[in-house]
C-alpha cells in the first residue's frame, strides 16, 4: 500500500514567511489554536481507536494470567514458540536478502534505462503493487500446488518424475514473500541510486578505474543507504507478514503472525497471543530506532 | 533524460532486470487463464473457453453480498479517514513545529505496526463496547488504519502549496472554513484524491482486522476470498480475482491521470 505514496517532502519551511506585520502575526499566533482544532478528528481517533487498543494488547501479556514476566518466559521455555520463531526469523532474513538482491538489480537497471524503459519498468514495478495481497497468493495457490501449473508443466516435459512440494512449506512461503515484498526494496533502492553523483563514477573511470571496480569501490557504497533503508522495512514488513504465510504454509509452515491469531481465536490464550504481539512491537521498534540512525525515516517511507 | 549514460549497464544486467519485472507480473495473469476454464477445477481451459464462472460470479447472492459489505464498508471508512486525514495534515502543515511533526509521525504507526497487533487490541475492545461483527465497528477500525494513507498524500500535496495563499485569504477577511473551502482544499484537491483511493483500497483489502472482529453478520469480500481458499477451489474464485485485478488497474491509471495533470 504503502509504496504507491508519492515523496513526503520535508516540512514546509513556514519560518521563513515574509509576512512580518503585526497583522500577520497576530492571525498566526491566534491560528495556532484553531490548526490544533483541525487535528482533533485525526488525533482523537488515533488515540482512541489505535493506541488505545494496542496499549491494552501490551498491558494484556504482563498482567493475564497473572501480573508478571510469565508470558515471556515462553520465549526461553516452549519449544513450539522456538520453532515458530525460528521459522518467522529464518523465513524473513532469507526473503529480505533475495529480495534485496533481485532488488538492487531492477533498480540498477531502472537508473540506468533510458526513459521510455524505465517507463515500462516502473508500471511492472507499481501495478503488482496495487494488487489485492489475497489475489496475489491465490495466483501462486493456482501456479504452485501440486496439481498446479508449474508441476504440470514440469512433469509433461518430464522434467521430474513426481510433483515437486512447492507449496505448504518454507519453499512456497518464501516466493510468495519476495513477489510481495520486491517493489518495497526497489522503490527505495532506486530512490537512493537516483541521488548519486554519476560524475562519481564518472571520475572513478577517468582515473583508471575499470568498470566493475567503479561499481565495487564507489558505486555500491554510496547506494548503500538505499540497501540499507530497504533491507530493515522489508524485514519488518515480512516478520508480520500474515496472508500469504498463511495461505501458502497452509497451517503447516507457520509464522508469528498466524501464531498470534491461532492463539487468540482457535485456542483463546490471551495471554501468549499478546506476549507474542508485544514482543513483534518491540523488535519492530527496536529495528525502526536502528534503522532511524541511517536513514531519513520520513524520506524513506516518502520513496516508496 | 537517464540520469546514468545506459552505457554503464551491461545486458546481462538488464535483461536479468527485466526477467525479475516479468516474475512480478506474470504470475498475476494467470488467474484470467484459469477464470475461463471450461473444468470444474482450477486448471487451465482444456477444450475451449468458458465464462461459466463469471456467469455464476454475477448471479452468486453471496458474492454480492460480499462485494456490498465491502463497498460499504470501504466507502464509510473512506469517507472518514478523508476528512479526518486532510484536516489533519493541513493543521500540521501550518503549525510546521516540533509537535505537529510528532503528530504526522503518530500517523504513521498504522504502517509499521503489524496488522496482527492491532487487530487484537480491537478485538477486544470491540468486545467490551458490543462492537464484533457490526458495520460500525469495522468501519472504525477501517478508518483509524487507512489514515496513514490520507495524511501522507495530503502532506505531499501540501508541501507544494504556498502558505502565503491561505494568509492572503485570512487577511482578507475570509473564515477559517471559507479559506479551507475556497483555497486550500482546491489547490490539494488531487492529494486528497489520491489520499482516498489508497484509503479505499485499504479497506477494500483488508483481510486480518476482519477475521477478528467480524463474524457472519459482516462477510466482506476478502473475507469471503480467503474461505473461498481456505475451504472450496471453485474456479469462480479465479473470476472474482481477474475482477479484482482489472478494477484495481483501472484505479492505479486514474491515480496516474490525476498525478500527471498535477505536475503539468
Amino acid at each position: 500500500m504503502l509504496s504507491r505514496l508519492a515523496a513526503i517532502d520535508p516540512a514546509p519551511t513556514i519560518g521563513a514567511d515574509p509576512s512580518r506585520s503585526s497583522l500577520a502575526r497576530r492571525l498566526r499566533v491566534g491560528g495556532s489554536a484553531r490548526y490544533w482544532l483541525l487535528m482533533t478528528p485525526a488525533l482523537a481517533l488515533m488515540i482512541v481507536f489505535y493506541v488505545y487498543p494496542i496499549s491494552r494488547v501490551l498491558w494484556i501479556s504482563v498482567t493475564e494470567p497473572q501480573p508478571g514476566l510469565e508470558n515471556f518466559e515462553l520465549l526461553l521455555t516452549s519449544a513450539s514458540i522456538h520453532k515458530m520463531l525460528l521459522t518467522t526469523a529464518r523465513i524473513s532474513v532469507l526473503t529480505t536478502l533475495i529480495t534485496l538482491v533481485l532488488a538492487y538489480v531492477v533498480a540498477y537497471a531502472l537508473v540506468h534505462a533510458g526513459e521510455r524503459a524505465r517507463r515500462w519498468m516502473f508500471l511492472g514495478v507499481i501495478v503488482p503493487l496495487w494488487i489485492s495481497v489475497l489475489v496475489r497468493a491465490f495466483a501462486w495457490f493456482v501456479l504452485l500446488r501440486r496439481e498446479g501449473l508449474i508441476n504440470n508443466i514440469l512433469m509433461t516435459s518430464g522434467v521430474v518424475d513426481s510433483p515437486l512440494s512447492l507449496i505448504w512449506n518454507e519453499t512456497g512461503v518464501m516466493i510468495g514473500m519476495v513477489h510481495y515484498m520486491l517493489p518495497f526494496g526497489i522503490l527505495p533502492i532506486y530512490a537512493n541510486m537516483r541521488d548519486i553523483d554519476q560524475r562519481c563514477i564518472a571520475a572513478a573511470r577517468g582515473l583508471g578505474a575499470t568498470r566493475s571496480e567503479a561499481f565495487r569501490k564507489v558505486f555500491l557504497p554510496l547506494s548503500m543507504p538505499g540497501v540499507v533503508g530497504a533491507g530493515i522495512l522489508v524485514f519488518m514488513f515480512s516478520l508480520g507478514f500474515f496472508v500469504t504465510p498463511a495461505i501458502l504454509g497452509g497451517g503447516k509452515t507457520l509464522m508469528i503472525a498466524e501464531y498470534i491469531k491461532v492463539q487468540i481465536l482457535e485456542v483463546v490464550r490471551w495471554g501468549v497471543g499478546t506476549m507474542l504481539a508485544a514482543t513483534l512491537v518491540i523488535v519492530i521498534g527496536a529495528l525502526l530506532a536502528v534503522l532511524s540512525r541511517f536513514v531519513d525515516l520520513r524520506k524513506l517511507f516518502g520513496s516508496i | 533524460m537517464s540520469a546514468f549514460p545506459s552505457a554503464g549497464i551491461s545486458i546481462a544486467t538488464r535483461s536479468m532486470a527485466w526477467l525479475i519485472i516479468c516474475f512480478l507480473v506474470l504470475p498475476i495473469t494467470i488467474v484470467f487463464a484459469v477464470s475461463v476454464t471450461d473444468r470444474p477445477y482450477l486448471s487451465l481451459p482444456h477444450d475451449g473457453l468458458s465464462l461459466q464462472y463469471y456467469r455464476s460470479l454475477l448471479t452468486s447472492r453471496a458474492w454480492h453480498t460480499s462485494i456490498l459489505h465491502s463497498l460499504v464498508i470501504a466507502a464509510a471508512s473512506t469517507a472518514i479517514a478523508v476528512v479526518a486525514g486532510t484536516l489533519c495534515a493541513i493543521g500540521c502543515w501550518r503549525l510546521g513545529n516540533r509537535a505537529s511533526n510528532a503528530v504526522r509521525m503518530l500517523m504513521l504507526v498504522p504502517i509499521i505496526v503489524p496488522t496482527v497487533v492491532y487487530a487484537l487490541g480491537i478485538y477486544q475492545f470491540w468486545v467490551d463496547l458490543k462492537l464484533i461483527d457490526s458495520y460500525t465497528g469495522v468501519i472504525i477500525a477501517h478508518a483509524v488504519t487507512g489514515l496513514p494513507y490520507v495524511v501522507i498524500t495530503v502532506s505531499t500535496a501540501l508541501a507544494g502549496f504556498d502558505p502565503r495563499l491561505e494568509q492572503a485569504a485570512l487577511s482578507l477577511g475570509a473564515s477559517m472554513g471559507q479559506t479551507l473551502r475556497m483555497v486550500i482544499i482546491p489547490n490539494i484537491l488531487p492529494g486528497v484524491i489520491s489520499g482516498a483511493i489508497f484509503a479505499f483500497i485499504h479497506s477494500w483489502d483488508e483481510l486480518i482486522i476482519v477475521l477478528f472482529i467480524a463474524g457472519r453478520g459482516v462477510f466482506t469480500l476478502p473475507r469471503r476470498i480467503w474461505d473461498g481458499i481456505n475451504e472450496s477451489l471453485d474456479p469462480t474464485m479465479a473470476a472474482v480475482a481477474s475482477v479484482l485485478v482489472l478494477t484495481t488497474v483501472v484505479l492505479l491509471l486514474i491515480d496516474i491521470a490525476i498525478r500527471a495533470r498535477r505536475t503539468q
